[in-house]
């Protein structure tokens, strides 16, 4: 099954970049290990700080700075998975740095 | 007796043996939880006719689940518009053998889909009551409305919440399955914690007169039963049995005829259930000679003790202290260190039980549980200082939400004071 990670971050924690991240062991772990053959695709994403938000109502293209709702955490990257079960998704999930350190990261089937 | 009757009884009793059986194995065989029910449900109404056409079957477990792969089949064959489905009635038929009284070789597989069944349905990815709501349908064949009945909700809520979780389990991918060796120990604790939730609603519920609440005390009886049959090799199965048979034991025992709480002290011991006590101890000591003992084992043991002391005086409260000590290895909960406080004042007098009370106010883990200042009252009443039992009864009683708690605290409050 295709499942959608989403790693989220508190808002207000370090913000490191890929390279930062390559650079720590923990990351490294989850990155030659865990996740080896199993990730499809995905990417990083830079904060909340750089976010535009578009909305559309009537004719008119409203922007925002920033995520659309004030929340707790943001997201920060995400993996497509391609695994067994929910099971295997929740182990991948669980051993992922951004599921300590006060983050989270939701695991959401892909719609097939 | 007519003929009609043991038919009827046949088919009753079927559905309390097999009912989880028939739909355990159809899900794994179809994939799809509502085909699978509805196809029960036929296999049950036809078995009414059948039987009393042609007899009871010699494997009633086995006719129903042939019948009710038949009726999964046709529905399939009849909706195959799509090559999906096409395929899964080819699964279905390829499986399909006419039912034979004699094979006797799918036994173990059968229990392996209750097995499968019931950790599906506890999966830790579902909402907890939506575990038990599943489990109570799709295992113990309780319908929609009397689980809605059960747990006081309106019957659209309950169905909602099945349909619910039978979606998420097939969208997020819940596998069906036992699972695999290093998920089993934290899934099987998942299982029987839903169990044991299920006992206490309706043990909660023993001072009401809804009987069907207090249903869910044999309901959850039955099904750990079921799954110490099936994981014989795992303690703690066998330790939950325990226990809930040696609290059930005790239930009736809880509340008089007018409704108010009786203290285990005061309670009938003559009106306990001595089958239940025994089957509870005889199950706990197989349980203990395993020596992997657990959260369930030990409370138990603890029930144990009470159930199997002749008088309340005869209550070993020193070894129910060191129990007690023992589960706050298992448990490290505030509410068990309570309890353990109680064994120790009655064990060792009230001095020593307050002081451990006194550890917790000031932790304040429990600031605002009123059986905390009920503790310290009962502690202070038995060891004669009545004036101030009297104002932890006050403070206990600013805090209790329970109508018969509430009444009981009160008459304790009476009796401090006029003494």
């Amino acid at each position: 099954m295709k499942y959608a990670l989403l790693f989220c971050t508190p808002v207000g924690a370090e913000e490191r970049s890929p390279a930062e991240h390559a650079a720590d062991p923990r990351f490294a772990a989850y990155f030659d290990e865990v996740r080896a053959g199993r990730v499809t695709g995905g990417a990083r994403l830079r904060p909340a700080s750089d976010a535009t938000t578009v909305r559309v109502r009537g004719d008119e293209v409203l922007l925002s700075d920033g995520p659309f709702a004030e929340t707790k955490e943001y997201l920060a990257g995400i993996s497509f998975i391609d695994v067994a079960d929910l099971d295997e998704a929740i182990a991948l999930a669980a051993r992922h740095p951004a599921a300590l350190d006060g983050g989270s990261v939701e695991v959401r089937p892909v719609w097939e | 007796m007519s003929a009609t009757d043991d038919v009827e009884k046949a088919v009753a009793a079927a559905f309390r043996e097999e009912w989880g059986q028939v739909v355990a194995t159809l899900i794994r065989v179809t994939g799809d939880w509502d085909l699978a029910e509805e196809s029960a449900q036929d296999a049950f109404a036809q078995a009414l006719d059948r039987w009393r056409r042609d007899g009871i079957p010699r494997r009633p477990g086995a006719w129903l689940t042939t019948t009710a792969r038949h009726r999964a089949l046709d529905v399939l064959r009849r909706e195959a518009v799509g090559a999906a489905k096409l395929r899964e009635a080819a699964v279905l038929a390829r499986d399909e053998g006419p039912y034979d009284p004699e094979y006797d070789g799918e036994d173990s597989g059968v229990q392996d889909d209750r097995l499968r069944l019931i950790f599906t349905c506890c999966h830790p990815a579902l909402p907890i009551e939506a575990r038990v709501a599943l489990t109570l349908r799709t295992l113990a064949g309780l319908t929609t409305p009397e689980i809605a009945r059960a747990f006081i909700v309106p019957e659209a809520t309950m169905a909602q919440r099945l349909v619910r979780a039978k979606k998420k389990i097939r969208n997020a991918g819940i596998p069906y399955r036992v699972p695999p060796a290093h998920l089993l120990p934290e899934r099987t604790t998942g299982v029987l914690g839903v169990l044991y939730l299920l006992f206490n609603e309706g043990y909660a519920a023993s001072s009401g007169a809804d009987l069907v609440r207090t249903d869910l005390c044999a309901e959850a009886i039955r099904l750990a039963r079921l799954l110490a049959r099936l994981m014989p090799d795992e303690p703690e199965t066998l330790g939950l049995l325990a226990l809930l048979l040696l609290h059930d034991a005790r239930r009736h025992t809880r509340v008089d005829a007018a409704g108010e709480l009786v203290t285990l002290e005061d309670q009938d011991r003559s009106a306990w259930d001595r089958a239940e006590i025994d089957e509870g101890t005889a199950l706990l000591e197989t349980a203990l000679r395993r020596g992997r003992p657990g959260a369930y084992q030990i409370q138990a043991a603890i029930a144990a003790c009470h159930t199997t002391a002749t008088t309340a005086e005869d209550t070993d409260w020193a070894d129910i202290a060191a129990l007690y000590g023992e589960l706050s290895r298992f448990v490290p909960s505030a509410v068990v260190r309570l309890n353990r406080a109680v064994a120790v004042g009655m064990s060792e007098g009230a001095d020593a039980g307050l002081a451990l009370v006194a550890d917790l106010e000031r932790e304040g883990d429990l600031t605002g549980y009123h059986l905390l200042p009920a503790t310290r009252a009962d502690l202070l009443r038995r060891s004669g200082r009545t004036r101030e039992a009297a104002e932890a009864y006050e403070r206990a009683l600013e805090l209790v939400e329970n109508d018969a708690e509430r009444r009981f605290l009160q008459k304790r409050l009476a009796e401090c004071r006029s003494a």
